[in-house]
């Protein structure tokens, strides 16, 4: 036996995953509420405690921490023109698991500035113009910064001409020269950013957000929750050496202020008679839905399907529906507990917060009439021949009607021009496992990706 | 003042529901050839396209094709966004089958021109027509 332990500090919980690398199985699972108030350590005594419960005394050979605890990785990206680099500097913060607390485009302005510095984000990304193009505007973006009496570590990554100039202007903050996230107009380049951005996680932020007396325990790889979900997805999906993965798939998780989506797939157009519109998409790409939880942004949910649907799925009526929206956005650590009432309204919001965000984070197909016949116009990700759904987050787990949920990312007849899955296998992450597989991933991806096929329920084929 | 490029930057693409994709690749090649940096948006170009792209990339010119004979009513408005996105002054050229029907090319030179855009060339112009027009514009400036 070879014990691994991996531990996942979140803000609400710190859970603990304990894997033996040998038998490449979970030996057990364990977790413990946190609130702000407490003390990150006794989250974890006391998960340690249950585990020991579970599963004896055991000496871990190794030990292994992802985070997003204390707000998580709280970023702040600029860019240009909104659709071009700005949208390549989002793509790139949250593929390496940022949550994004800013977005800014064009010139930033005196009001911008000051917003910036009361929002503290732990990393500024500052991206804007080709290698060779607009320098004027990260120029100008560097010196609004600079003015700033902040301390936040600053990685710039836009026209390369530029790059020199912006970090003399910005000598009093730390800074990072990165490769351009879109070096060429249409083309992204993110993978120098998304590991620069570990590296500051790692060095920086581990430390300010209290988590410095775990260094000692630790085996060096801390990364940032969402970046070791997706690394998860990445090797579920591709594979690891000579085990298969499981091919391209949909990641969803719902969660109580936030829904991420996850998509590892290519995605581009299959024919000749499409054209494809916008700014590529990476092969493993992670959205997040700010204004789509089943608590915290419960009324995202009711603002983007409408009252209506929400209370017609639930089975209540609107005024109920709005009632029970309203006591659940206050009481957000409240659980159905065997209410009906509560329980189908759960089951509602979690199918509508699927639909939504998997709409959003799918590319959409428009028809267009041409002088040489209908055409194909197509952007972002075409997802309709995706045929693995991987889903977790409590209202989906702590349910018997987890397909019924999940199948609401496929595609409906109401919304042709979305390109989500024709059908799919669901699968449910019943011990959130996933976070923990991925970090395990980057030491042992065989074993990780062994555990995540023997654990990750099927749960069948709905269409 | 900014600094310009060693190479003088364009934007390239066939504007509106227009799918005449060899006649741009032909000027892709012809302009890349002839020392240009060029940036070839494709087929099925929006005018809001070109614009986010000249400005990205710091654009000396923007090259509209147009084949299919609506290319009046997508041009139109072209320069006034132009101004309003801060790209003031920017070279716009036209070219392609850009109207549809018999009509003399000097009545429609001249609504090209009215619209803001500084050459409109006919059906069948070669490619170093254009490019002499492009090195007559860079070499006033």
């Amino acid at each position: 036996m070879k014990p691994v332990l991996l531990i996942d500090f979140g803000s609400t919980y710190t859970k603990l995953t304990a894997v033996d690398i040998e038998g490449e199985k979970l030996l057990g699972t364990a977790q413990s509420y946190t609130t702000v108030s407490t003390d990150v350590n006794d989250g974890l005594n006391n998960a340690l405690a249950e585990l020991k419960a579970q599963i004896g005394s055991i000496e871990f050979e190794e030990t292994y921490a992802c985070s997003s605890a204390a707000g998580g990785l709280r970023m702040i990206s600029s860019g240009l023109v909104p659709e071009l680099t700005m949208e390549a500097a989002k793509t790139a913060s949250l593929g390496a698991g940022a949550k994004i607390v800013g977005l800014y485009s064009y010139e930033l302005t005196e009001d911008d500035a000051e917003e910036i510095a009361s929002l503290k984000p732990d990393i500024f990304l500052l991206a804007g113009g080709t290698d060779g193009g607009n320098k004027n505007c990260i120029i100008h973006n560097a010196k609004m910064l600079s003015t700033l009496e902040a301390n936040f570590p600053v990685v710039i990554a836009g026209n390369r001409v530029a790059a020199r100039e912006c970090e003399r202007i910005l000598s009093g903050f730390t800074t990072y020269v990165c490769d351009n996230v879109m070096p060429k107009l249409g083309v992204l380049k993110v993978d120098a950013v998304q590991a620069k951005i570990r590296d500051i996680f790692l060095e920086r932020i581990v430390s300010a957000k209290g988590l410095t007396r775990f260094a000692a325990l630790m085996d060096g790889i801390v990364m940032p929750t969402p970046a070791a979900v997706l690394e998860a997805m990445t090797i579920l999906a591709k594979g690891a050496g000579h085990e298969p993965g499981i091919g391209e798939l949909i990641g969803i998780d719902v969660g109580g202020a936030t829904t991420d989506v996850y998509s590892v797939a290519d995605g581009m157009p299959r024919d000749g008679n499409t054209v494809y519109k916008g700014l590529p998409e990476p092969y493993a790409k992670r959205s997040v839905e700010g204004d789509i939880g089943m608590r915290y942004s419960i009324h995202g949910i009711a603002e983007a399907a409408g009252i209506d649907r929400v209370a017609e799925l639930a089975g209540l009526s609107e005024e109920r529906a709005t009632e029970l929206i309203d006591l659940l956005a206050s009481h957000t650590d409240k659980l159905p507990d065997g209410d009906a009432e509560l329980e189908n309204l759960d089951r509602a919001l979690a199918s509508l917060a699927v639909e939504i965000a998997v709409a959003r984070h799918a590319g959409k197909m428009e028809e267009a009439y041409t002088m040489m016949g209908k055409t194909f116009v197509q952007s972002g990700k075409d997802l309709r021949e995706v045929r693995q759904i991987v889903v977790t987050g409590g209202s989906l787990i702590h349910t018997k009607r987890t397909g019924e949920i999940a199948s609401f990312a496929l595609a409906s007849p109401g919304q042709p021009e979305s390109l989500r899955p024709i059908k799919a296998t669901i699968r449910i992450d019943r011990k959130y496992i996933l976070a923990a597989m991925g970090l395990l991933s980057l030491q042992y991806p065989a074993a990780a990706l062994r555990i995540m096929k023997k654990e990750l329920e099927e749960y069948g084929y709905p269409e | 003042m900014r600094e310009k490029h060693e190479k003088k930057v364009l934007i390239i693409g066939v504007i509106g529901a227009d799918v005449h994709a060899v006649g741009n690749k032909i000027l892709y090649h012809a302009f890349t050839e002839a020392g240009f940096e060029v940036i070839n948006l494709g087929v099925m170009v929006s005018q809001e396209e070109y614009i986010a792209a000249a400005i990205e990339s710091d654009a000396d010119a923007i090259v509209i094709s147009s084949l299919y004979g609506q290319g009046e009513l997508d041009c139109r408005g072209m320069r006034e966004k132009c101004d309003e996105a801060g790209l003031t002054g920017i070279p716009l050229l036209v070219g392609g089958n850009i109207v549809i029907g018999k009509q003399s090319f000097e009545e429609v030179e001249k609504r090209f021109k009215e619209m803001g855009f500084d050459y409109a060339f006919p059906p069948g112009t070669p490619p170093e027509t254009t490019i002499e027009a492009l090195n007559e514009i860079f070499a006033d400036k």
